[in-house]
């Protein structure tokens, strides 16, 4: 994979990614763009926008919890966000708590005990600030192998499960009576969400990971006609986002993670307000099948 | 009398149980809600359960699906124990209330495919089979031309069909369906009992119809069970009609027959 990345830092990209860095940057930004909204794309259906960033705030408590016992924080993060994951989705199938109950228990939580962890092993460190904003300028070989692995892991086991995954998120009752493997279906989309969080934190932040999961769709619901369609919008609005956030991050000195995360905003707001303003609305007419 | 003809289904299904429940109970807390019902649908049957507002109808549905565990008695599925069923696929179902969200972005027959899903094995590619069933599906009810329009531009009505298409898409064995035609116009009706009639005499399906609305579909029903919490009537359409209740009365008349039925 080092190699790959070689390959990647040498492309002769026009400004503003001829450089090694911001090449890496947009590498990890585009996996990041395109996993992030196909995941999210279902967590929407499912009334679950926000679990992106409940397991995010979850991975900081086991950030804080590795710092603490001298483990490599990215796999005790690992294991809380997984386990805050599983447990979440427990809650919501079992009904002992609404989808946003459930969340708001393990986000604040998870928060909580993550500031306790980082403070008891002497303060909130610059580490602990990367895990929750990113550092996307200074992603390394490794991290690159790691977000490109998870990418085509997540964007190949969507692809092949988008049907079942599609009648679970929209329809989980009839799914049971037919026989559908609900829960199945809902732990594996626990589990891709966790995994994708902790392995694009580091790179991106939780804030731009649980952003790209939620606003591309935003916009792609507003433009698509069918999920199918949706989903590539979604997909599309968060790989343009990615683009233009980290150009005007280059050209005005802008926080990269902040910069992506307000042009994906932006776009929806812009959708929102043309869908309100044009007389016949707004949409994309996508080809189905 | 059977009111639907089996002329394509080999004699010897034609009367399997699909469906057998026996002294089944469910509470919610204290509160018995269904109590002590025995209820039997076979293959190539018919049958309409109806009661009025708050009977059981929807409670004794997701009991008899596995959805709910019964607080006493037994539900066989498929002809064995209902927690044990597997092949579900083989169960179509209609939900009462539309069970989507209402901005979900999909089009008519994205939705009408998931049915299909269940019949292949979601871990299946769907072919061109699957593809001219759904197309099939989408006539039966009447909504070809919507195929490729967004569920939520669709009349509550027009959503509704989308379900029962949903339902006939996996051509299933079972067809338990909860206040399918409430609201749907009368063609659409006349459509839906046509799709009916062929799934019951060309595919020995067996059929469970919560309705209100009994009218359109009164001339092939084989059989009326009438809920109250308990079972207060069971057995074919015109002893109910000599027993003073005649076929296709509003909710509200409902308990006016069931003094009858005292």
């Amino acid at each position: 994979m080092a190699g790959g990345v070689a390959v990647i830092a040498a492309l002769p990209l026009p400004f503003p990614f001829e450089l090694t860095f911001m090449q890496r940057a947009l590498a990890a930004g585009l996996v990041v763009g395109v996993f992030a909204p196909l995941i999210g794309t279902f967590l929407v259906q499912k009334r679950m926008s926000l679990i992106g960033d409940g397991i995010g705030h979850i991975a900081f408590a086991g950030v804080g919890a590795g710092l603490l016992a001298g483990i490599y924080p990215v796999w005790t993060a690992l294991t809380f966000a997984v386990g805050g994951a599983l447990g979440i989705e427990w809650l919501r199938a079992r009904r002992k708590a609404g989808g946003d109950l459930a969340l708001a228990l393990f986000f604040y939580s998870g928060i909580a005990l993550g500031t306790v962890l980082a403070s008891a092993q002497g303060g909130l460190g610059t580490s602990i600030l990367g895990f929750l904003f990113g550092q996307p300028l200074t992603v390394d070989g490794t991290e690159m192998a790691v977000i490109l692995a998870l990418g085509a892991v997540v964007v190949g086991l969507v692809i092949a499960l988008r049907r079942v995954l599609f009648a679970v998120v929209t329809d989980e009752d009839w799914s049971s009576v037919v026989g559908l493997p609900v829960r199945a279906m809902n732990a594996l989309l626990a589990v891709l969400t966790a995994v994708a969080v902790v392995a694009a934190m580091q790179i991106v932040g939780i804030l731009l990971i649980a952003a790209l999961m939620v606003l591309p769709v935003a916009t792609g619901q507003l433009l698509g006609r069918s999920f199918n369609g949706t989903l590539r919008i979604a997909v599309g609005v968060g790989v343009g986002s990615v683009i233009a956030g980290l150009t005007s991050a280059r050209l005005w000195g802008l926080a990269p993670g902040g910069a992506i995360v307000l042009v994906a905003a932006l776009v929806f707001l812009v959708v929102a307000l043309l869908r309100h303003t044009i007389p016949g609305g707004l949409t994309m007419e996508v080809p189905e099948r | 009398m059977r009111s639907v003809s089996h002329s394509a289904v080999p004699d010897a299904i034609i009367g399997e149980p699909l469906i057998e429940a026996r002294g089944l109970s469910y509470a919610y807390g204290s509160t018995p809600v269904v109590d002590d019902v025995d209820l039997t649908v076979s293959r190539g049957e018919f049958v309409a359960l109806v009661g009025p507002n708050g009977s059981g109808k929807s409670t004794l549905l997701r009991v008899l699906l596995g959805a709910l565990r019964p607080s006493r008695g037994s539900v066989r599925l498929l002809g064995r124990p209902s927690s044990e069923v597997v092949d579900r696929w083989r169960i179509g179902y209609v939900p009462q209330r539309p069970t989507l969200a209402p901005d979900v972005p999909a089009t008519v027959r994205e939705i009408v495919m998931t049915g299909r899903l269940a019949r292949r094995g979601w871990w299946r590619p769907l072919r061109s089979a699957d593809v001219d069933a759904v197309g099939h599906a989408l006539e039966s009810v009447g909504l070809d031309d919507l195929a490729d329009h967004p569920i939520t531009q669709l009349s509550g009505g027009q959503q509704q069909r989308v379900f029962i298409a949903r339902a006939f898409a996996s051509e299933p064995e079972l067809l338990v369906l909860d206040e399918p035609i409430a609201g749907i116009d009368a063609e659409s009706q006349r459509r839906f009992r046509d799709s009916l009639v062929h799934l019951i005499g060309e595919h020995g399906a067996g059929v469970l119809l919560v309705s209100h609305e009994l009218s359109a579909v009164a001339d092939v029903i084989d059989r009326v069970v009438v809920l109250k919490r308990r079972v207060l009537f069971d057995g074919p359409p015109a002893r109910l009609v000599d027993e003073g209740v005649s076929l296709g009365i509003h909710q509200e008349d409902l308990p006016l027959w069931l003094e009858g039925l005292r």
